[in-house]
């Protein structure tokens, strides 16, 4: 399959994600739609890495090994993030993004 | 490559002191005794080092004199604001060496800043640097503005860590390579996809750095996180955005024409970073809003260290990191014993405390870019790289009146402190902490005076 395919995969991927973040006043859900950009980046560079090795480059497995790095920072992430929400849940009793800047005055 | 060795496992160490070690006090002093040891490592390096740097870890980090002098300003702040600042930590919580250890895990993260020749390096160091910092801003679990902060920074962070992934998985498709010096973008025609990646990369790190459009987390989570953190996060964590921004884009995004495609992009960042910065800081009331303000406003001059492309930018922008980290502890370290956190709480400080509204005066006036104080030096080294690369003049003059307008919202403070009346509420103040404000105030005018002795190291 052309290259083209997964570009445009990984890119309409990386906007829901940016669309999510911008829109979504849920916390969790806007932590969703990061990790999905996230995985779209993932996505990304293991096509890209297959297509440089087509093309006969002999180090472009690096890209599959950055992609283990992206995991596992996500995951270092998600350990703090959720650990973030939880906080302010047991505080304000909610996760709107939004009820927060009200609260606070 | 010591100094990021010994401070992640100073950090494991940290970590384990707070089993054993119940007294607070004694935890400060082993944070302290910790990062004079790795500030000792980190010169130690130097004796590695041959020609223009020497790579390690299989050619993932470069050390450098360069690295090694920012590792060695970064080491030294947080030195000093362990000195300066340690005793207000037990004030946000139970846990103070868990705080000390995740300050020693950003301290590593800092420490590739300066040295990455890989873009995973990159991203790996702008993550270790982050992810604690998301930590220490909700360190003040009941509060809800810390809870704000916290919440607010995770997700903007997280979400500029995005966008800098894609911008490296779009540079990698046009090169085939993360090496930073194997790329050769500026070699030949340049390609659409790499340059989406720069761009993304440019608005990624201004992210990090709270340039303009991208700062509006910026005053939120600096004045709702506990204010000991913001002082850190202010100051070397800046400071180390800006080395990774000016690294990548002095080292990788250089040579050829390439420097035309991002440099006014770039400049156009600093004047609106230059502009909000200012205008928003003159009509704060809390000193601490302010900072937080007069940060992104020394953001701006710091990107002029990035648009520049010369040696004169990058001695430049290691003066502003020293000046500007060592002048901001500095007033952070007074502001923490400070009741009142507005402006009308510095009335009449002088009458109090002569000593201490004395070196905040010196500090405010580093901030501001007084002559004799090291922001003099600093601002002055930024905007002449910036004349010397030519076609920037209209930056220079925009830079200029901002650092004019600068002058007021610091000045207003020294007002407050020795001519007008009031009752300034202050914590005592013990002999060892004015020591330890004499010698912050005694680099400050050191550099000021004499900036060739920091300058000759690059």
């Amino acid at each position: 399959m052309p290259i083209q395919y997964y570009i445009f995969l990984s890119i309409a991927l990386f906007c829901i994600g940016i669309m999510g973040v911008l829109m979504r006043r849920n916390a969790i859900i806007i932590f969703m739609c990061i990790e999905m950009m996230l995985n779209a980046v993932n996505l990304l560079l293991v096509s890209f890495s297959k297509m440089w090795a087509d093309a006969g480059r002999v180090d472009a497995g690096s890209a599959q090994i950055f992609v283990f790095f992206i995991m596992v920072v996500a995951a270092a992430e998600v350990a703090v993030g959720l650990a973030i929400i939880v906080m302010m849940y047991r505080n304000s009793h909610s996760v709107d993004v939004n009820l927060l800047s009200r609260l606070k005055n | 490559m010591n100094a990021l060795i010994t401070t992640a496992l100073l950090g494991v160490v940290l970590m384990f002191t707070g089993l054993f070690v119940k007294n607070k006090q004694q935890i400060k002093y082993i944070a302290i005794l910790g990062a004079l040891l790795a500030f000792v490592a980190n010169i130690v390096d130097l004796q590695t080092i041959s020609g223009g740097g020497s790579k390690v870890l299989f050619g993932m980090l470069e050390v450098s004199h360069f690295s090694i002098l920012f590792n060695a300003i970064a080491i030294g702040a947080t030195l000093l604001y362990f000195i300066l600042c340690g005793s207000a930590f037990e004030k946000v919580g139970e846990h103070v060496a868990d705080y000390f250890a995740l300050i020693f895990f950003i301290l590593a993260g800092i420490t590739m800043t300066g040295a990455f020749s890989n873009l995973l390096i990159l991203f790996i160091s702008i993550e270790i640097l982050s992810i604690p910092q998301y930590i220490l801003a909700g360190a003040d679990k009941q509060n809800l503005k810390s809870n704000e902060a916290s919440l607010k920074y995770f997700l903007m962070g997280s979400f500029s860590t995005g966008i800098l992934l894609m911008g490296i998985a779009l540079i990698y498709g046009a090169t085939g390579t993360f090496n930073v010096t194997e790329m050769a973008l500026g070699t030949g025609e340049l390609n659409p996809m790499a340059l989406i990646g720069i761009t993304l990369l440019g608005f990624a790190l201004s992210f990090k750095v709270s340039a303009a459009p991208f700062h509006f987390w910026t005053p939120d989570v600096y004045d709702g996180s506990p204010t000991v953190f913001t002082a850190f996060m202010a100051t070397v964590v800046k400071a180390a955005g800006f080395i990774a921004f000016l690294r990548l884009f002095h080292v990788t995004f250089n040579g050829g024409n390439m420097s035309s495609h991002w440099q006014l992009v770039l400049a156009i960042i600093t004047a609106a970073t230059l502009i909000i910065g200012n205008f928003t800081a003159v009509f704060q009331i809390s000193v601490k809003r302010m900072l937080a303000y007069s940060s992104i406003a020394q953001a701006g001059f710091m990107l002029f260290g990035v648009i520049s492309l010369n040696q004169l930018a990058v001695q430049g922008i290691m003066l502003y990191a020293i000046a500007y980290s060592v002048g901001t502890i500095g007033i952070f370290a007074i502001l923490l014993k400070m009741k009142d956190y507005t402006f009308d709480g510095f009335n009449g400080l002088a009458k109090k405390q002569p000593f201490v509204a004395c070196v905040a005066t010196i500090f405010l006036m580093s901030l501001a870019g007084i002559p004799l104080t090291a922001g003099f030096f600093a601002k002055y080294l930024v905007l002449s790289a910036a004349i010397q690369q030519g076609n920037l003049l209209w930056l220079v003059i925009i830079a200029v009146l901002c650092a004019a307008v600068s002058a007021y919202y610091y000045f207003r403070v020294i007002i407050a402190m020795y001519f007008k009346q009031g009752d300034a509420n202050v914590e005592n103040v013990t002999p060892g902490f004015k020591v330890a404000l004499f010698v912050t105030a005694a680099i400050v005018i050191i550099l000021g005076i004499f900036p060739g002795l920091l300058l000759q190291l690059i």
